[in-house]
């Protein structure tokens, strides 16, 4: 026990994962199971949802386009060893900085107007994220303390612009009025539909695309970069860092702001793609699920499409089961993300022992 | 503002501020013996719903009491098991307990009882009644957790082995003393603790279960232990201030003050994260954790 266990490489970037993903909808099933429901039925009910007609599929891929962003967040801090769980918040004051942007800048045209309600997103974002970076880097406050203070800033001071400052007078839903048209991201069935192709219509635009440029832009910056290597080198050993000529507290600022700003990416798939209106709550928890995404991903953008993909099915899915089976919410995503990020984050250790005892001996001597 | 209204503010501000205190007593447990817990909400929240639906269905506060701390006590040893035994990540840990803990209570709720993930409102024997100078009897197991704390962690031997297990682990295992269950010890405590604040907050201060009824006050509570610099006496302190302001902005609510004009209820809400941000950032004094807080330790090194 008390030496490291060593694991091929496959081993360790896809079997572990994907034993303890397995445990995880085990228990969950017996979840389902004790609240007297069919756990076999229920998975039946949550592919069909999911994948099973073109509508679902297309709700799918908008939830996993949520979830690559804030998987990416978590693991580009978690690559320079911080735990950015500031998610939500950070998402949150994203969604204020497109409404404050596409809402005051709507004389623009839409091919300028649209991009900078993105770059208001990721800078809104990166600026929330900044202050605890800096907190931790320069004055040594916990980032885990600092980013949860912060998810909990946010929310009050969005409840209280929404209601006092930025609701429209005439309303009364604490939301702010609707973005301009041209700055709207258009959904995917109506880009096919220019194309002549018909897909089912559902949630799903284009901001998929951008979610998937960020997994490849997050994989060359963290693994072919200079900078990818400095969070690096920072999140295994800050004091090798020291040595090398790194300075851990100006990377630790960084990857800071460039997980703040992935978590925005959240806020512009979900207001300009979908919502299109800043209105309460719309991170849903999504930020928390990131954390779950990133862990089963192993910070690994690859990974993290995967990990998506599937709380794409299971959000999806479990919407079209709550319709189906009333006994059974969408609360029960919550679950299965708790129990993923209990195993595959805090007892990964039991689970790679648990590995390596089923590996055959030549497998493990070769690693 | 006249005689009588002070009063009720600070006794609204005593009813409020005795979930946190709980806890914040919690966390001061397991963090002096080296456990970070961020996992607080989601106990409290697991010993809000079970002891709501155990006093519904025996008819007894007292069993919903004790369904608490068992429900908040297994979830403790959930994190015991997970950071302690296993070594793992102490906050994915607790990140996972508060996501379990809030999917959990909502899916059985609604299953059992199919009304939005609520318990059947209680009433009469099971709830806890104002009984002992117009407050309940959970209140004083409360502020009697302050001075026991205090005294054991303080002025025992077994408290001072505690201690020494979040600051130096390697020292206490020198000794002859078990580090695991010094921290199996610490996070049951914090458990019994946690499921006080939560039973207090569904079959006393309210009268059954809401879905996320705890709404943030583990995080308060974890802001309030790190005001508190993780001693028991200013933690009383923090939480009454803690308490006293959310009190104060119930009152306050749509009420203009000469002079200033109306307060937003949001700027005194959000006043605990704020101060609890300013504090660790080493503005106004330093809040310095135990010192092995958070590492898991590893016997062979």
């Amino acid at each position: 026990m008390s030496v490291p266990i060593d694991l091929p490489r496959w081993a360790d970037t896809v079997l572990v994962p994907a034993v303890s993903v397995v445990a995880a909808f085990l228990v969950a099933g017996l979840v389902v199971l004790g609240i007297g429901e069919n756990p076999l039925t229920a998975t039946r009910l949550l592919l069909q949802g999911s994948l099973g007609s073109g509508e679902g599929l297309g709700f799918t891929l908008f939830y996993m386009t949520d979830f690559i962003f804030v998987g990416l967040a978590v693991a580009v801090a978690y690559h320079a060893g911080l735990f950015n769980i500031g998610g939500e918040g950070q998402a949150t004051l994203a969604g204020l900085g497109i409404a404050l942007t596409v809402n005051n800048l709507s004389f623009l045209p839409g091919f300028l107007l649209a991009p900078l309600g993105i770059l208001g997103a990721a800078a809104f974002g990166a600026a929330w994220a900044a202050v605890p970076g800096y907190l931790q880097a320069k004055r040594g406050s916990h980032i885990v303390i600092t980013t949860i203070m912060f998810n909990w800033l946010a929310s009050v001071l969005i409840v209280y612009l929404l209601v006092n400052v930025l609701r429209e007078p005439q309303s009364m839903n604490p939301e702010t009025r609707e973005f301009p048209l041209q700055s709207h991201i258009p959904f995917m069935h109506e880009v096919f539909a220019a194309f002549g192709i018909d897909i089912p219509p559902s949630q799903l635009n284009l901001t998929l695309l951008l979610a998937l440029a960020a997994c490849v832009a997050v994989w060359l910056l963290i693994y072919r970069s200079r900078l990818g290597y400095a969070i690096r080198v920072v999140g295994s050993s800050p004091t090798a860092a020291i040595y090398a000529g790194i300075s851990p507290a100006r990377v630790i600022i960084i990857a800071m702001v460039i997980s703040g700003a992935l978590a925005g990416g959240l806020a512009v798939n979900e207001l300009m793609g979908y919502q299109h209106r800043l209105l309460l709550e719309f991170t849903a928890g999504y930020g928390f699920v990131g954390i779950a995404v990133a862990l089963m991903g192993r910070a690994h953008p690859a990974g993290i499409v995967l990990a998506s993909l599937l709380f794409g099915i299971l959000y999806q899915g479990g919407a079209e089961l709550a319709f189906e089976q009333p006994a059974i919410t969408r609360d029960m995503i919550i679950v299965i993300g708790g129990i993923i990020i209990l195993f595959a984050g805090a007892l990964d250790g039991l689970f790679r022992r648990l590995v390596a005892r089923l590996l055959p001996r030549p497998a493990l001597a070769r690693a | 503002m006249d005689v009588t209204s002070f009063i009720t503010i600070l006794d609204s501000a005593l009813r409020l501020s005795i979930p946190l205190l709980a806890a914040c007593l919690a966390g001061l447990w397991s963090e002096r013996a080296g456990v970070v817990d961020i996992g607080l909400e989601g106990k409290m929240l697991v010993a809000a719903f079970a002891a709501a639906a155990a006093a519904h269905a025996f008819d007894s506060a007292w069993i919903g009491l004790f369904a608490g701390l068992g429900a908040s006590v297994a979830f403790a040893l959930v994190h015991g098991f997970a950071s302690i035994s296993q070594r793992g990540n102490q906050i994915v840990s607790g990140v996972a307990i508060n996501m379990l803990a809030a999917g959990l209570t909502a899916i059985v709720g609604n299953a059992w009882y199919g009304q939005g993930g609520r318990t059947p409102p209680l009433e009469g024997e099971q709830r806890f009644g104002d009984a002992i100078l117009g407050h309940s009897a959970l209140v004083f197991f409360a502020l009697l957790a302050v001075p026991l704390t205090a005294f054991v962690l303080g002025r025992t031997r077994s408290g001072l082995r505690l201690r020494a297990v979040g600051e130096n682990p390697a020292a206490v295992d020198t000794a002859g003393i078990s580090v695991t269950g010094l921290r199996y010890a610490a996070v049951i405590i914090g458990g019994v603790l946690c499921g006080l604040a939560g039973t207090y907050l569904s079959v006393a201060q309210s009268a059954g279960f809401l879905p996320n009824m705890t709404a943030g006050k583990g995080f308060i509570a974890l802001a309030a232990l790190i005001f508190a610099k993780w001693r028991a006496w200013p933690a009383l302190g923090a939480c009454f201030l803690f308490g006293l302001l959310d009190a104060i902005s119930i009152r306050l609510q749509g009420i203009v003050l000469p002079g200033i004009g109306e307060v937003p209820v949001q700027a005194i809400q959000a006043l605990p994260y704020l101060m609890t941000v300013i504090l660790l950032a080493g503005v106004i004094g330093r809040a310095t954790p135990p010192r092995a807080s958070g590492i898991p330790y590893v016997k062979e090194r």
